[in-house]
């Protein structure tokens, strides 16, 4: 508005578009004089120019459309997506490892389809990745339910609202419930624990589910049911990408030792139920959960044969999130109840165990942010797990008691730059897990991130096993 | 991605559909002036309460000082906060109270299909209730409150400036009145907790828009400069259309322009719930 840009400061503002006096003086695109101060004006106080739109007169509905930025070439409306270069490398020797821990390319694309003329607030969405992974011996072996290969397809799913208090949405989605950062209490939905571990985009640390999620909607409660049909566990560490340390072995395993894993697949009868029921009371958010299934990791190993198993698994837990002084505490509680073990003597077998979690978020400085939680994961049979252990092997502590703690800082002009680090500490086994992160965005399109995953500790702790596989990554994305 | 949106974005918004029915000839009507306090209350409600709901699609265009320019670009969807029993009684035009805001953004593409939603508290001892929802993780977050006077979506607005600086919080003195403008200059209470010393006001005597602010620091230097460059009045709602504010030390600048403006579009309250966080109310977003 070069009327404007000529202005100094200390004279008066003229008066925008639409407040000057007499429209008609005025081009509805740009910045005329005042037009419209006319006599009103002359005698120029200390003030501004009265914008355009501000006159007596009638008004004038136009509205000024923003201007479309002219490209040779278009990506459809309905399409987004990204594509990424990431790297990394182990910090260390890992004999059971490759030094390098992560060597990808992906191109990302999403697709979306409003189709409400056909169905009531109808969305069609996919979202799947192409991958180009060198660390892979062969790409052509796809998994899709493992996220392997070529392809990992993220998401595919319908959503509709069939009644005025109903959502519906069916196919492979991602699902994410609970109040915890980075801990999860009642969200018993697959996390990609190999992603999470080896520095991909925090969103691959949620696997999706196929699965059907129903929504109720009342004054008094809320209501979700996710039904899925064949189990999902989570993509958890498995020796393939990341070793750790297998008590059944007392050593670490890694790439060369492949596990045997039962895995219940068998549709509509290895199932899973999950529900949440919530509401909110003013400001606070209170919620209820169950879940029928099976714990997502193969947690269970047949002695005899030693081929491991997913045993059955029931949880209930409650939680309540709110404003708590100049930040937003919440807290979590839930009980697993480990049902092929329900007496806690086979040690073979996970215990049943009770869950905790108290949390707070403060921005405690302009642009820094500080979250801090205090989680507990504690065995309710540990006495008979004790007793039957067999001789000689080790056995974990009754309560693991954890501390996170989570730093934000953003700096420069536009936020470009964030500095973050995530910590998790075990009070009850002094192991450690580090993760930080240097986001940079150069443009609205193109961004980079450095950052680690660092662990230390003795073998047999949760962080501590992970030690050789502690790396540093670098990616470069360019979304579009 | 949390930095979008931690100091609220609020914002934004408010510009956008703040503005209040234009009462052209209230000012004139009245021969003698109005009293400061008068002219503050006024112009609060004129800038931030408009309807008793809008939506407003936001093109924000953030030029930093190499000329190195940034698109946000969302939708906002607002709705008075009126308590149903008080319904009957309550003149829109003075309502001044608690707002909810719904925000979903379409650029740029890392924060695309991204939505956000605040329950804005007039009241000084309660925060903002702000959440946020990654659609990648599809995780609610809830997102505390913040420093006021900090970054809005990374642009040079501050989250005050679109939300509204309680006008509690300074003192107010007319300094000037000409034929087109009132002239407040404002003090903070607590002048430790801002980073200006004071700042300027220039209100539109007919409709008690503010037209431009600028913001002096310790030493009396302007270092800062919001102007309204457009208003329209869709449905007779007197409304900024396009302003902008001035990073004057360092040349940066952030354009905000609105457009598809509509009042009274009879937005329902559960839209500012967790239900259309998780599942974007299109209808009323437009594609």
């Amino acid at each position: 508005m070069s009327a404007w840009v000529a202005k100094c400061p200390a004279q008066e503002p003229s008066l925008p578009v639409g407040l000057a006096e007499d429209p008609s003086k005025e081009s509805t695109q740009g910045p005329s004089l005042p037009s419209g101060l006319g006599e009103k004006t002359e005698t120029a106080f200390d003030g501004p120019t009265l914008p355009s739109g501000l006159s007596g007169e009638k008004p004038s509905v136009k509205q000024e459309e923003p201007q479309k930025k002219q490209r040779s070439w278009k990506l459809p409306p309905d399409m987004s997506g990204y594509w990424e270069i990431r790297s990394g490398v182990r910090v260390q020797d890992d004999p059971l490892e490759d030094q390098v821990s992560l060597a990808e390319t992906r191109l990302q694309l999403t697709y979306d389809q409003y189709i409400a003329y056909y169905f009531p607030s109808g969305h069609f969405h996919l979202t799947s990745d192409l991958i180009f992974d060198a660390t892979l011996d062969d790409l052509n072996d796809v998994d899709l339910e493992d996220g392997e290969g070529w392809i990992d397809l993220r998401e595919t799913w319908l959503s509709l609202t069939p009644l005025d208090f109903m959502d519906l949405k069916a196919g492979r989605q991602i699902l994410t419930w609970g109040t915890g950062n980075l801990i999860f209490l009642n969200d018993l939905f697959p996390k990609d624990y190999r992603s999470f571990f080896l520095g991909r985009d925090l969103e691959y640390l949620k696997a999706p589910s196929d699965a059907v999620k129903m929504s109720f909607y009342s004054e008094m409660v809320n209501v979700d049911i996710v039904y899925t049909p064949k189990f999902d566990p989570d993509r958890y560490v498995n020796g393939s990408r990341l070793s750790f340390y297998d008590p059944a072995l007392g050593t670490l395993r890694g790439e060369n030792m492949p596990m045997e894993v039962e895995r219940p697949d068998k549709w509509f009868d290895d199932d899973e139920l999950a529900l949440r029921m919530y509401r909110s009371m003013g400001a606070y958010e209170l919620a209820a959960y169950g879940y029928i299934g099976f714990w997502k990791g193969p947690s269970g190993m047949d002695p005899a044969t030693g081929r491991r198993f997913f045993p059955d698994l029931t949880v209930l837990g409650a939680s309540l999130r709110g404003p708590v002084g100049y930040g937003i505490g919440n807290t979590e509680f839930s009980w697993y109840d480990s049902r092929d073990d329900s007496s806690g003597t086979n040690p073979f077998v996970q215990n049943s165990e009770m869950r905790f979690l108290l949390g707070y978020e403060q921005e405690v400085a302009a642009d820094l942010t500080l979250g801090l939680q205090y989680y507990l994961n504690y065995m309710l049979d540990y006495h008979r797990y004790k007793k039957a252990l067999p001789p000689g092997a080790s056995d974990r502590n009754r309560a693991r008691h954890w501390i996170t703690v989570d730093f934000t800082q953003e700096l420069m002009a536009q936020n470009q730059l964030v500095l973050s680090l995530f910590v998790f500490y075990s009070l009850s086994e002094n192991d450690c897990y580090f993760r930080p992160k240097v986001t940079y965005d150069f443009t609205d399109n193109w961004k980079i991130q450095i950052g680690g995953n660092i662990f230390t500790g003795k073998q047999k702790t949760f962080f501590g096993q992970f030690e050789e596989n502690s790396n540093v990554y670098a990616a470069v994305r360019y979304s579009f | 991605m949390k930095r979008y949106f931690k100091s609220g974005i609020l914002v934004t918004v408010l510009m956008a559909l703040t503005a209040s029915w234009s009462h052209p000839s209230a000012a004139r009507e009245n021969e003698s002036e109005p009293s400061v306090q008068q002219i503050v209350e006024r112009t609060n409600q004129v800038a931030y309460y408009q309807g008793k709901d809008g939506r407003a699609d936001v093109n924000m265009s953030i030029v930093d000082d190499q000329d190195r320019e940034r698109i946000r670009k969302f939708t906002i969807l607002r709705r008075d906060d009126v308590p149903t029993e008080d319904q009957a009684d309550q003149d829109p035009n003075t309502y001044a109270g608690d707002q909810r805001f719904y925000i979903y953004f379409k650029a740029p593409p890392d924060v695309k299909d991204t939505a956000f939603m605040v329950w804005k508290h007039v009241a000084m001892d309660q925060d903002d209730d702000r959440w946020l929802y990654l659609p990648g993780l599809d995780l609610v977050k809830r997102i505390a409150a913040s420093d006021e006077r900090t970054s809005f979506v990374g642009s040079h607005f501050f989250y005050e400036d679109v939300s509204g600086r309680n006008i509690n919080e300074d003192e107010h003195e007319l300094v000037d009145v000409t034929s087109t403008y009132f002239i407040l200059e404002n003090t903070p209470k607590e002048p430790e907790r801002v980073e200006f010393s004071r700042y300027k006001m220039w209100i539109h005597k007919d409709t008690y828009l503010p037209v431009q602010t600028e913001y002096y620091d310790k030493r009396g230097e302007a270092y800062r400069r919001y102007k309204v460059l457009n208003v329209s009045r869709p449905q007779g709602f007197l409304t900024v259309m396009k302003s902008r504010m001035e990073d004057l030390r360092s040349g940066g600048h952030t354009t905000i322009e609105y457009s598809r403006v509509e009042y009274d579009v009879g937005l329902p309250t559960d839209i500012f719930t967790e239900r259309y966080l998780r599942k974007p109310p299109m209808k009323y977003i437009g594609k």
